[in-house]
């Protein structure tokens, strides 16, 4: 019996030290990526191996313009559900006219941003890691290593760039129309003039709240793009694994996401 | 010495975990010849070829490529001795997305300073060698598998390599399409003093274009000859494959365990 308790110790003991060789191992992976990503924009001209402009030019297009329906629609209704939260409880206070101050404050620090990285992580995140997944597992990659061209150059980096680049366009966008979504709740709701809404808002935010945004949306802009390529890159097993891959890039990318948002949330506030 | 050779492998040793995968491989390769490496599923054939390509790194041993060793140079100096290297891999591993064209100028692209025109028409001369002239504008997924091997090919030989390697060329090919595969690798031989190095498991095709024939089994090199000399061979196990004969082996589950744990499990019965 006491034997039975010393081995499943043990084996708890061991199983936690692999989690954790595994998460350091990790997490090792995802910094070299992102070095080497960066340092191929910059050194890339230098070493005659410049990244492909025109493949980040084409992410962008991907990432950014054609996300945008989805993303107005989403911050839309965000911002009206905000609206009728906010109007809802602060109506017990007597205070309905000041939902415009938390709708801005919520919809620029936090649910703009959150909003774009969950979205983008659903689209482009598990689009990266199957297309990377799927090279991987057709030894597209092994191809491009053997004819000279180095992988994280030539996929990587101008996945890294375009997405550095359209995130906090779409957070802004998105924070645009989700303030929308809770000027339309509030003139119907409430009466009040979209003008007002306008004057009362941008009164209320600081260009510090808007760019408490844009800095979280650079970060999950990283997130996104280092968990759907190395995911793309650990692929075995064909089309399965391929599945796999993708679907747990999608999982991970959010729950990072959100848990960044959270350690950034509570550090830009204190 | 490393002058008459155009690849060298000494003592090569490598692991996948546990599991010696090369035990101690040894061989040279003349420039301009076509060698073949033969093996059963397992033997270690891919492996060996991966580790000539640079996508592995041994566990002990050297690769040695037109005088460089390829495990101990430094980035740049593969990235060079890259481009004096095509390969044809099995399932062709041409760029998806991109045409065949496109796939074709590639290395080009990221190789040279050429124009655009210039790369077109070179990317243009290798499709009419590997007899796919005018399929510049398909995709991938519009050929079949024969074409796809050609194609990848072409892409191969566009910067024209001193070094050529081939995995599994005639895999999943009817045997006409086979055979003409194994006449442009002759030819490109012949016509452009490559040193092709192919592994696969069709005995035709082998025997039809070989130099010098490398027979893996369990890691371990047991023969290296010509064709006359391995299909001479007393050695059972050669025998066995050139007559494609089953192992006349039990197999025995604890040695199996052994061999792919390295004995660090134990079968429970």
């Amino acid at each position: 019996m006491a034997d039975q308790a010393v081995g499943d110790f043990r084996q708890s003991i061991e199983s936690l030290g692999r989690s954790t060789v595994e998460f350091v191992e990790e997490f090792g992976y995802y910094l070299a990526l992102t070095f080497e990503s960066f340092y191929w924009v910059v050194a890339g001209p230098l070493k005659r191996q410049p990244v492909r402009f025109r493949a980040a030019v084409s992410q962008m297009v991907e990432t950014g313009i054609a996300a945008l329906p989805i993303v107005f629609i989403l911050s839309f209704a965000i911002g009206v559900m905000l609206a009728i939260q906010g109007a809802h409880t602060l109506k017990q206070f007597g205070a309905e006219t000041q939902v415009v101050l938390g709708i801005a404050l919520s919809v620029t620090r936090e649910f703009g941003p959150l909003i774009t990285g969950i979205l983008v992580a659903g689209r482009t995140g598990s689009a990266l890691a199957a297309r990377v997944g799927t090279m991987q597992v057709n030894q597209e990659i092994d191809a491009l290593r053997v004819m000279g061209i180095n992988p994280v150059r030539y996929l990587v980096s101008p996945v890294m760039l375009a997405m550095l680049l359209m995130m906090p366009c779409i957070t802004l966008f998105s924070d645009l129309a989700a303030m929308l979504g809770g000027a339309v709740y509030c003139n119907l709701d409430l009466g009040l003039g979209y003008v007002a809404y306008w004057d009362q808002g941008t009164s209320f935010i600081t260009p510090n709240d808007v760019l408490q945004g844009l800095l979280k949306s650079v970060i999950f802009a990283v997130i996104i793009t280092l968990i759907g390529v190395s995911n793309g890159f650990s692929v075995t097993g064909g089309a399965e694994g391929v599945g796999r891959a993708t679907t747990r890039a999608v999982v991970l990318a959010i729950s990072y996401i959100v848990l960044a948002d959270m350690t950034f949330t509570y550090f830009l506030n204190r | 010495m490393d002058q008459d050779y155009a690849i060298r492998v000494e003592n090569l040793v490598t692991h996948y975990g546990p599991r010696k995968i090369l035990d101690g491989v040894n061989l040279a390769i003349k420039p301009s010849e076509i060698n073949i490496i033969m093996g059963g599923s397992g033997s270690g054939k891919s492996t060996l070829l991966r580790h000539m390509l640079g996508l592995h790194t041994p566990t002990s041993g050297s690769i040695i490529l037109l005088g460089k060793d390829i495990a101990r140079i430094s980035a740049a100096q593969l990235h060079d001795l890259r481009t004096n290297m095509g390969v044809s891999f099995q399932g062709g591993a041409l760029i998806s997305s991109m045409t065949v064209g496109e796939n074709v100028e590639l290395p080009l692209r990221e190789h040279t300073n050429l124009d655009d025109s210039t790369i077109g028409i070179m990317a243009r001369m290798k499709l009419e060698v590997v007899n796919l002239g005018g399929f510049e504008n398909l995709m991938p997924a519009q050929l079949s598998g024969g074409m796809i091997k050609r194609a990848a090919l072409a892409r191969a030989i566009v910067m024209d390599p001193k070094m050529l390697f081939f995995d599994e060329p005639s895999a999943g090919l009817d045997p006409v399409v086979a055979s003409e595969l194994d006449d442009l690798i002759l030819k490109l031989r012949d016509s452009m003093q490559m040193t092709i190095v192919v592994v696969t498991h069709e005995l035709e095709s082998a025997f039809k274009i070989a130099d010098r024939i490398i027979v893996l089994d369990h890691g371990k090199i047991l023969l290296a000859g010509s064709v006359e000399e391995v299909r001479n061979s007393k050695i059972e196990r050669v025998q066995d494959l050139l007559n494609r004969r089953s192992r006349h082996e039990e197999i025995d589950a604890e040695a199996y365990m052994d061999r792919l744990t390295g004995g660090t499990a134990t079968l429970q019965s």
